[in-house]
């Protein structure tokens, strides 16, 4: 154990400052110390991609990132990307195409598509899923995901 | 199918469940907090068998923030953790303690908790803990001749036996006998999330509260109350949001005792929350089996008798599932086949490795393979297609329903309904099975390894005894139902919404669906065995019929008219034809504050058989060992598919973890009993690359006659032959029948079957 840092995290446009010790996981400080429970943590040791951000318009296993690391960079969760009521296109995609069951993997496949789809507008679709095969779902086999995620980057295209 | 005429019940509607997960507002049992909780950390075993001689904690409880440590002493009083299902007398004594006491039985096996102020203290103080363990030889085969495991404990505590017809007899009047040796690997359901549990005494209302509860909530209350002295009034268990079930999440654990008895202990909240590591060697392995197994046949290889031996590996104990799997196994082996003489003969065997229990298909996607690999071979022996043979053996649906003579989970097995023949053509025939014999054998004659399997089975679903909903119209036009199941993620919510709204009159998005909430209902069975659309939705649809008629009754009085002469329709009470005043079903219930409320339950002694072909084509790369699937087809007649969509994505999903089985996911262990597959990194499962885009026919040519829906359960016909239709391929590939013996077929297995 060691003594605890000041630092401040911005997550979806609001600063939260805490305090961690630098040994704290990202995940842990946005789930535990900012409160945004909606990042999951599936494996803590970066294979599953459940606790997937966007730190700085990449995506991000915030299971593998300390949080002092993270001071000063902007940090995009699953909370931040609805508008109001207004679900993100990927949101609404995942919906129509029933890209989800347990709900448990999504907002990290979420983020995940999201972050590369706005880097990557146009990707390929052998790339599309190069990508979407770095995060693990049990429930759905991927065909829905891949099929919202199709959708909701033909809508982001708009 | 058809257009359905309803306006729920065959649509595909979006899911009520889906916007709190979408937003990131799911409540998860990580997502759970009480203030001034305490972080619970197990200790576990590192040595898979051992005497345990001492455990010191004095360095651990020196350290700042932590609380305590308890050691068996600690829970002695709590019984062993008794049998949900299949719960043989003779297994009782290897039921686990929920800390060892005198020996150590496989590595993960809890020996001490440590409480801290957090999760990360707790992590660090049970790393200081220490333990001294005498190391035993641990047992590691369940194919090894039976012996003795501790304190008089037998490696054999049960063999099941079922069997009808006179098997000796066909034996001696076959034709020709066909026999196999075939294994499935050690793996199991690993849900995204991993478990937990928040024990909370609730000083306020004298009760003791465990969140995060999953698949039979009630259950568990009654048995945890036993277990540790609470009434069914005191203790109370709540479901929120559950990544992933697959049989294996929501058993009573270990750890879900002891967070509740130090709970009540310290009067603390009490939050213990399993890392990955943990999860995989601790929460239930299931699969691993060796069958010996040999069929009598005639000339035609119709078969006249079937005989199987088989090794159940059960791991260190026997946790709540019992003899559940293994007896599954011996009771489902036959399938959709005519067998008229049969004996599976199925020994539970103990091993130093984590406890086994259920995971989705249990006992079947062991004995579909099983099954579909001596089809096979008996189609090698006589010399006919695999499609040929299998329908030389089809059950006709002359026969249904169909007792087969044996039984399992305390039920009778008989097929309720089912054309097989009909199933097995349509799934060809969306596979285009004949062109794809011809494009096949071109590809061959150009070198490429390229074949197709084909796999037929009979799922079980709807397990009874009974359900109970309770259905109320509140004042604000919210309609509430009540049920005793419970929500791993499949649309539990929806599809009762749907259920209850084609019946009641209103729209499905009305329909507020309550479960897993033991404070809400009197009794319960939760979500497991595919029951919930057969059991709570049959319930559904007579709490809603009721409901319906005492609504109208009511709005009769105050509406001059004869109720036979009203209907609900978007619920607003209205005149047959349409003409003249209506009523809002929310109006009628403030006008008669309370009275819109019923309750009705369904009681089944049966189960209901959905049925399935699997058609796979895959391609073989000898070299790497590597098998790529080109072209999965399901078909599968679920009786009456509620919502197609949510079938659909009960069938692919379970295709995906069918798949890992078959080619990826195995727990293995080096021989002192060390677990090697305890990441991500070597528990392989597979991604979106190594699931193909699948092809789902849905069929409702066999409605149950058990319920007058016609429902068929639809939560694991997507795994249960996924094994024997990829082997059937990869034999088919290498043009060498009876090739694949073993799952999981990893790239080194095959390699090592290219070269032979």
């Amino acid at each position: 154990m060691s003594e605890k840092t000041a630092i401040t995290l911005h997550i979806n446009g609001k600063d939260y400052a805490i305090a961690v010790e630098p040994r704290r996981t990202l995940a842990d400080a946005i789930r535990e110390d900012c409160g945004q429970t909606g990042t999951h943590i599936g494996c803590e040791h970066g294979v599953c991609g459940a606790c997937t951000v966007i730190v700085d318009d990449a995506p991000v296993r915030s299971c593998l990132m300390f949080a002092v690391q993270a001071e000063g960079k902007k940090i995009r969760t699953v909370e931040g990307l609805a508008d109001g009521d207004t679900l993100h296109p990927m949101q609404q995609a995942f919906m129509d195409n029933h890209g989800l069951q347990c709900g448990f993997c999504t907002p990290g496949f979420l983020m995940l598509a999201v972050g590369v789809l706005e880097r990557e507008p146009d990707i390929s679709d052998e790339d599309l899923i190069d990508v979407l095969s770095s995060n693990l779902c049990r429930c759905t086999g991927y065909q829905n995901i891949i099929k919202s995620v199709r959708a909701a980057a033909a809508e982001m295209r708009k | 199918m058809a257009e359905p005429k309803n306006k729920f019940i065959g649509r595909s509607v979006p899911r009520l469940e889906d916007r709190p997960l979408l937003t990131g507002q799911g409540r998860f049992a990580a997502d759970i907090n009480f203030p001034g909780q305490w972080a619970m950390r197990v200790v576990r075993s590192p040595l898979a068998h051992g005497r345990l001689k001492g455990i010191d904690a004095a360095a651990a409880l020196a350290m700042p923030g932590v609380q305590a440590v308890w050691t068996f002493a600690d829970v002695a009083h709590i019984p062993p953790i008794p049998f949900r299902l299949t719960g043989l007398v003779e297994l009782e004594p290897y039921q686990q303690r929920v800390l060892a006491s005198e020996y150590v039985r496989y590595v993960g096996e809890p020996v001490a908790v440590v409480f801290a102020d957090d999760a990360y203290i707790a992590e660090d103080a049970a790393e200081a803990v220490e333990l001294d363990i005498e190391l035993l030889a641990p047992v590691m085969n369940a194919t090894d001749e039976p012996g003795p495991f501790d304190d008089g404990k037998r490696t054999e505590p049960s063999v099941i036996v079922k069997s009808y017809g006179d098997v000796e007899a066909a034996f001696k009047q076959a034709d020709s006998i066909v026999t196999l040796e075939l294994s499935v690997g050690r793996h199991s359901g690993v849900p995204l999330e991993t478990r937990g549990a928040i024990g909370f005494y609730n000083e306020a209302l004298g009760r003791l509260e465990m969140h995060g509860a999953a698949k039979v909530p009630h259950w568990n209350r009654d048995t945890m109350g036993r277990m540790l002295g609470r009434t069914r009034d005191d203790f109370q268990l709540f479901e929120g949001h559950v990544g992933g079930g697959f049989g294996i999440r929501g058993e009573i654990y270990p750890e879900d005792v002891i967070v509740c008895a130090a709970a009540l202990h310290f009067k603390k909240p009490i939050k213990w929350i399993e890392d990955r590591r943990e999860h995989l060697i601790s929460a239930n392995h299931s699969r691993q089996q060796t069958h010996r197994i040999r069929a009598a046949i005639d000339r035609q290889g119709r078969i006249l008798a079937i005989d199987d031996e088989f090794f159940h590996d059960n791991g260190a104990y026997m946790r709540t599932h019992a003899a559940t799997v293994p007896d599954l196994a011996a009771a489902m082996l036959p399938g959709p086949y005519r067998v008229p003489a049969y004996r599976a003969t199925g020994h539970i065997r103990l091993t130093n490795k984590t406890p086994c229990g259920t995971y989705r298909a249990p006992g079947r996607y062991e004995s579909t393979f099983v099954r579909e690999r001596l089809i096979d071979a008996i189609a090698a022996n006589v010399g006919v297609d695999k499609v040929e043979i299998r329908k030389r053996n089809l059950l006709p649906p002359s026969a249904m329903p169909y007792a087969l003579n044996l039984d399992t989970l305390g039920t009778h097995i008989v097929y309720d309904s089912g054309d097989y023949a009909l199933l097995l053509d349509k799934a060809l025939e969306r596979a285009g099975w004949t062109k794809l014999q011809k494009e096949i054998a071109k590809r061959r004659a150009n070198g490429e390894k390229v074949g197709a399997g084909v796999a037929m089975f009979v799922e079980k679903s709807g397990l009874g005894p009974f359900d109970d909903v309770r259905l109320e119209v509140k004042a604000d036009g919210g309609i509430e139902l009540v049920t005793g199941s419970a929500s791993v993620g499949q649309g539990i919510e929806t599809a009762m919404a749907q259920i209850c709204a084609e019946t009641l009159g209103v729209d499905y998005a009305t329909v507020n669906v309550v479960h897993g909430q033991t404070d809400r209902i009197g009794r319960g069975l939760g979500a497991f065995a595919s029951r919930v659309t057969v059991m709570t939705g049959e319930a559904t649809r007579r709490v809603s019929e009721r409901l319906r008629a005492k609504a109208l009754t009511l709005a009769a009085e105050l509406m001059q008219a004869d109720a036979e002469q009203l209907d609900i329709v978007d619920g607003e009470i209205v005149r047959e034809g349409g003409a003249g005043p209506s009523m809002k079903l929310s109006d009628l219930a403030k006008a008669k504050p309370g009275e819109l409320i019923a309750e009705d339950s369904f009681e089944s002694k049966h189960m209901v058989y959905p049925y399935g072909v699997h058609v796979a084509v895959v391609t073989i790369d000898a070299e790497t060992g590597a098998v790529t699937i080109e072209k999965y087809v399901m078909a599968y007649d679920v009786g009456r598919a509620v919502n197609p969509t949510l079938v659909e994505g009960q069938i692919a999903g379970g295709l995906a973890q069918g798949i890992g089985g078959a080619l990826y996911e195995e727990f293995l262990y080096d021989e002192s009993g060390e677990p090697l597959s305890v990441t991500f990194a070597d528990y392989l499962m597979p991604t979106a690359h190594e699931v193909p885009a699948s092809s789902i026919l849905i069929t409702e040519d066999a409605p149950s006659p058990l319920n007058p829906l016609g429902l068929k359960g639809a939560g694991e016909g997507g795994t249960n032959p996924v094994g024997a239709a990829i082997a059937s391929a990869i034999d088919d590939a290498l043009q060498r029948p009876g090739a694949i013996l073993t799952l999981p077929v990893t790239p080194q297995r095959l390699r090592a079957i290219c070269r032979k």
